[in-house]
């Protein structure tokens, strides 16, 4: 690690302010962020600690959605949720191990935006809003490729908003090495349509599988997503999968999530 | 009732008590007073030639003490090399130098270039980014067939190419040509096995400091053989005689054999020390550890096997090569030589045996020896062979096996070795009642109507441990000995403390080996204690690998408490006064025969230090005795593996689902001791099989250097293990008929693990012959799309 300040704000605002300064980085839970601090990847001159701002965390239910704080851990997730959102409480529970899901965050998944991750799959599937300090912004605007989102330098996620579908689930299948997703598919039946939603797989990221969608917004069954297929093309190439591969994965994953929601 | 006490008790492990309290002491933990930080600047390319390196602004900066580069070592010597073979052509292999830090070329990510020497890590590590550094890329040799080919770029300049041996070894080649001109069949085999990194818990580390009054430099370091370290080290690097030198390996946080050889960095700190009149310490990371730790595996290999009309072997092939990485490791030249082409005839009594291999160098880490070193690639292209034979030929595979069985020993192999004692034939009896052959069709229907794959997978193995006899290794290039040494010191109150050249680090020694002693005096195991790991305690050894320490060590050690009884008797008779040839030690007594006449064990040791009343004229007082111990030949322990896998045929994914092991390990001292080695053993077999991979790209950058992408067995990739060792022959050349079980689960799982995926995938209608390790989903869903 390079050398760098640590503070530690007890509000949003305050925790805006200190991110205005020059080379002001936010940190999360850390689970990213500290790892790459000690492969010297990141110079951050001082980071602002999330992790005191109590009006980020926790989980709270309004008309049939559920707001998540930004700063809340997968752990909370996985444990708050389990009634109202099972699919989403069974994806946050799956995340790492118990060290990574009591540190880590949602806000922090959703602004890293690791195309492997699986929160992501899950805020695009459930059409979720990215609440931030300054606005509020759309899933489906959100993502906008590896790593890459339409947060501003600066710009703090504060909660997620997210619909509570009638039936969900997530099908995560993992890199054998990072347990992350090889790929992992998130999806959630609506009364107004299906969405699909697919991580791990696409160079551009996140990404929603929209004639699944339409098939299944139709039919929601395994069966009526017989003979459709995703181009391997765009999809990514590495050691532990081919882009045909994940191409394949992602119409098995389909099935069995639609299968189990 | 099990034996609470002695040899066959299963006693809990001592050490782990402090092991698993936080209270170990691993090298690590030491610091000492004025200690400096060191950083290693290391290359990140493959190959290249450093066109200029200019350290003057980052030694200019905060905390820096010294930054030391390739010119400080011209002129010092480089890493030796443990083994020297001998090529097909009677010349000796090539042996370029391995520098401590790099001479005007870069060989692989990760060769150390410059050191950096601080007062805080921080400090080091930001001046060696200041460091002025250019390096001209040269072609980076990876592929190994690549490398052998005329016009390839090369390693090292100085050599004609990259080949550092071409060995041959077995049958004479009108032998093995006849045996397959005559063949009823000959099945054909390719395949590779995949190079690993060793990833024991605890990173490497060194930490060396100097007395200039004394002019006595001490090392303490991660080894799993401190007097191998100092030797090399000493005499072959720095120039240190031994006096001078003090090497101390405290508790070490596993070693799979990665930690056996000398490395530049403990050389490098020692050396600095010295310079500076510091001490300086260097901590691996992880990430350092992938690219620097010496690899294990890598061999690709050829290898046919001829049979005749009734499905005898008549006759084996093999032709491998094998990497060494950039450099010769220090037993890396032995690892595809003498470790697996003397194990080629696996437990069958194949008549002609011909071994080929040649070892390349390459712009990748060094290769040597990890659990089982040699032998696991020996079993697994064996085994995986008799397995596609058994399939082209349409017979049971176990069937095949047992009509090809040795049955008779001692049996000399066409591949140099004879095997002492063994009974394959029970191995595989146990192995069949173990995993439940019968069934296995209602478990494979189970699986099917789930929408699984299940395939049943077996195979044999045998190694050559106990490693061994001095003037055989002498033969074949050892340039040491391999006898072990034990020094048993009982102090006047009768505790015993017993200095041993083996190293414990997970092997269970402090626990074991008081077993044996208690169990020779008749004593609690209590009163007894291993000291191990530092030169200047213990007599001499030569370390832990190769399932040596038992049965080497451990024998030195029996040798050394025989002489202790012996004198310990005299002492009894002159105390009872009776004739030394009544008297008999039991249970902590000493008793004259036939008379209830008896002194205790306390007594005699009492009367050792206080000789009062003592025999002076005819022995010495006290009571500690040495031996040093040289087996008369490897032992060799074997066993018969089975593994129940299921394959998901959507996704490729594998799971085991059952897994048996019945070794041969001969006496066992410790049962639990064995099975917690056989289960760690399996892990990483299984590991090899279905998970972990060490890869580079074409430019020779490691694509595998974090976990990451480098997938380690977790618990849950592994079942519970069925695990058998009653099928026991004993080892007839050493005092404890002991075999060594450190390395088997690791040789013996990979072939029974891909053979299971082969007989799921074949008996599902996929003609698939053969998959590489490891055999993860995505080659598996390969294999199955034809
Ligand atoms: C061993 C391990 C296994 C893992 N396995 C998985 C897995 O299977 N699936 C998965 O999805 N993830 C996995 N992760 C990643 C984990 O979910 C991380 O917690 C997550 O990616 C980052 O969250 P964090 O709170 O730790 O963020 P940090 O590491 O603190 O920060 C990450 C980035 O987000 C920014 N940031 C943090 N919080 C906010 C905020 N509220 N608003 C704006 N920007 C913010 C930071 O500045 C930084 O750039 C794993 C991590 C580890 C270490």
């Amino acid at each position: 690690m390079y050398s760098f300040d640590v503070v530690r704000p007890k509000s949003v605002a305050d925790a805006v302010a200190a991110l205005g300064e020059e080379e002001a980085q936010a940190l999360g839970g850390g689970q990213t962020l500290i790892p790459s601090l000690k492969q010297r990847l990141a110079m951050p001159s001082v980071l602002v600690s999330l992790a005191a701002i109590d009006e980020i965390k926790g989980v709270s239910s309004e008309g049939g959605g559920l707001t998540i704080g930004g700063g809340t851990t997968h752990a909370t997730v996985a444990k708050d949720c389990a009634a109202s959102y099972p699919a989403l409480a069974a994806m946050a529970g799956n995340i790492g191990d118990p060290a990574v899901r009591n540190r880590g965050t949602i806000g922090g998944s959703l602004a890293n935006n690791d195309p492997a991750a699986c929160y992501p799959a899950a805020a695009l599937a459930s059409g979720a809003t990215i609440v931030t300090n300054t606005r509020e912004i759309a899933a489906d605007d959100y993502f906008q490729g590896m790593f890459t989102t339409a947060l501003e330098e600066g710009e703090i996620i504060t909660a997620v908003k997210l619909p509570i579908p009638e039936k969900a689930a997530y099908i995560k299948f993992e890199q054998p090495a990072s347990r992350f997703a090889l790929v992992g598919v998130f999806v959630a039946k609506f009364t107004d349509g299906v969405r699909v939603a697919v991580t791990g797989a696409s160079e551009e990221g996140v990404f929603r599988w929209t004639e699944a969608e339409a098939a299944l917004s139709g039919d929601f069954s395994a069966a009526a997503l017989e003979g459709l297929s995703v181009s391997a093309d765009g999809l990514m190439t590495d050691l532990h999968g081919s882009a045909a591969y994940r191409a394949h994965l992602i119409g098995v994953l389909t099935k069995r999530a639609v299968a189990q929601a | 009732m099990p034996k609470d006490h002695g040899i066959g008790a299963a006693q809990k492990r001592r050490e782990d008590v402090r092991f698993l309290t936080g209270a170990g002491q691993y090298t690590d933990d030491i610091n000492v007073y004025g200690q400096t930080y060191c950083h290693f600047l290391r290359s990140d390319v493959a190959h290249g030639k450093i066109t200029s390196l200019d350290t003057s602004a980052a030694e200019a900066m905060p905390g820096v003490l010294r930054i030391f580069t390739g010119k400080d070592f011209e002129g010092i010597g480089g890493l030796p090399c443990g083994w020297q073979v001998t090529d097909k052509n009677g010349d000796p292999m090539k042996e370029p130098p391995h520098p401590v830090l790099a001479q005007g070329k870069v060989r692989h990510v990760g060769d150390p270039i410059c050191a950096v020497i601080a007062e805080t890590l921080d400090q080091a590590r930001d001046a060696a980014e200041a460091i002025e550094l250019e390096i001209e890329d040269l072609p980076a040799v990876v592929d190994m067939r690549a490398a052998l080919e005329t016009g390839s770029a090369k390693v090292h300049d100085d050599l004609e190419d990259n080949l550092c041996y071409d060995w041959q070894f077995g049958s004479d080649q009108a032998v093995v040509d006849k045996a397959f001109a005559e063949a009823a069949h000959v099945t054909t085999l390719e395949l590779v096995n995949n190079r690993l990194v060793a990833n024991p818990m605890e990173p490497r580390v060194a930490v060396a400091e100097y007395a200039r009054a004394k002019d006595e430099s001490t090392l303490y370091t991660t080894s799993q053989n401190p007097h191998v370290i100092r030797l090399l080290m000493g005499a072959f690097v720095l120039g240190i005689p031994e006096h001078k030198l003090r090497v101390v390996a405290p508790d070490v946080g596993g070693g799979f054999g990665t930690k056996i050889f000398h490395y530049a960095e403990e050389a490098f700190v020692t050396f600095a020390a010295r310079q500076i009149n510091r001490p300086v310490k260097w901590t691996s990371t992880r990430s350092e550890a992938f690219m620097s730790d010496a690899h294990g595996r890598d061999h690709v290999t050829k290898i046919e096997l001829a049979l005749d009309a009734e499905n005898n072997f008549i006759g084996l092939r093999t032709d491998t090569l094998a990497n060494m990485g950039a450099y010769l490791s220090t037993f890396s030249s032995s690892v595809p030589t003498w470790l697996h082409g003397t194990l080629m005839a696996g437990n069958y009594k194949t008549p002609a045996i011909q071994v080929n291999v040649k070892a390349v160098f390459t712009n990748t880490v060094p290769v040597d020896a990890y659990r089982g070193a040699g032998r696991p690639e020996a079993t697994f292209q064996l085994e995986r062979l008799v397995d596609k034979a058994a399939r082209e030929l349409g017979v049971d595979p176990i069937k095949l096996r047992r009509q090809n069985f040795i049955e008779s020993f001692p049996y000399a192999t066409p591949v140099a070795v004879e095997y002492d004692t063994g009974d394959y034939v029970a191995t595989m009896d146990k192995l069949e009642e173990m995993i439940g052959i019968p069934g296995f069709a209602a478990r494979r229907a189970e699986s099917e109507a789930k929408g699984k794959l299940r395939g049943l997978g077996v195979n044999c193995y045998i190694e050559a441990c106990g490693i061994a006899p001095s003037n055989l290794v002498g033969q074949l290039g050892a340039r040491a000995g391999l006898y072990d040494a034990a020094t048993v010191r009982v102090n006047a109150t009768g505790s015993i403390s017993v200095m041993v050249g083996a190293h414990s680090h997970g092997q269970g020694h402090e626990t074991a080996f008081p077993q044996v002693v208690a169990d020779m005096l008749g004593i609690d195991e209590s009163m007894i204690d291993i000291v191990h790991g530092d030169t200047s305690k213990i007599p001499f050894g030569m370390g832990t690998y190769g399932s040596r320490s038992l049965a080497v060590c451990g024998s030195a050690m029996v040798r050394a408490t025989e002489k202790i009884i012996n004198k310990a008797k005299k002492i009894a008779a002159h105390l009872m006064e009776a004739s030394e040839g009544d008297i008999e030690l039991k249970d902590g007594m000493f008793t004259v025969a036939g008379t209830d006449k008896s002194v205790a064990w306390g007594d005699v040791t009492l009367a050792a230090y206080v000789p009062h009343n003592y025999p002076l004229t005819e022995i010495e007082p006290g009571l500690e005795e040495t031996a040093f111990y040289d087996p008369a030949n490897f032992t060799y322990p074997a066993g018969a593996y089975a593994c129940e896998v299921e394959v998901d045929p959507e996704t490729g994914k594998v799971t085991i689902e059952r897994f048996a092991a019945a070794d041969d390990f001969g006496n066992v001292v410790n049962p639990m001791i064995v099975e917690g080695q056989v289960h760690g053993g399996l892990a990483q077999g299984i590991g090899q099989a279905l998970l972990e991979n060490c890869v580079y790209d074409a430019d020779g950058q490691l694509l595998s250097a974090s976990y990451m992408d480098y997938a380690m067995p977790r618990a849950g990739d592994v079942p519970f293990y069925m695990v058998d060792h009653s099928c026991a022959t004993p080892c007839t050349h050493n005092p404890l008929g002991v075999k060594g079980c450190g390395e088997a689960g690791a040789i013996g799982s990979p072939p029974a693990v891909v053979n299971a995926v082969l007989d799921a995938l074949n008996h599902a209608g996929h003609d698939v012959a053969h998959i590489d390790m490891p055999v993860s989903p995505h080659r598996v869903w390969q294999a199955m799309q034809g």
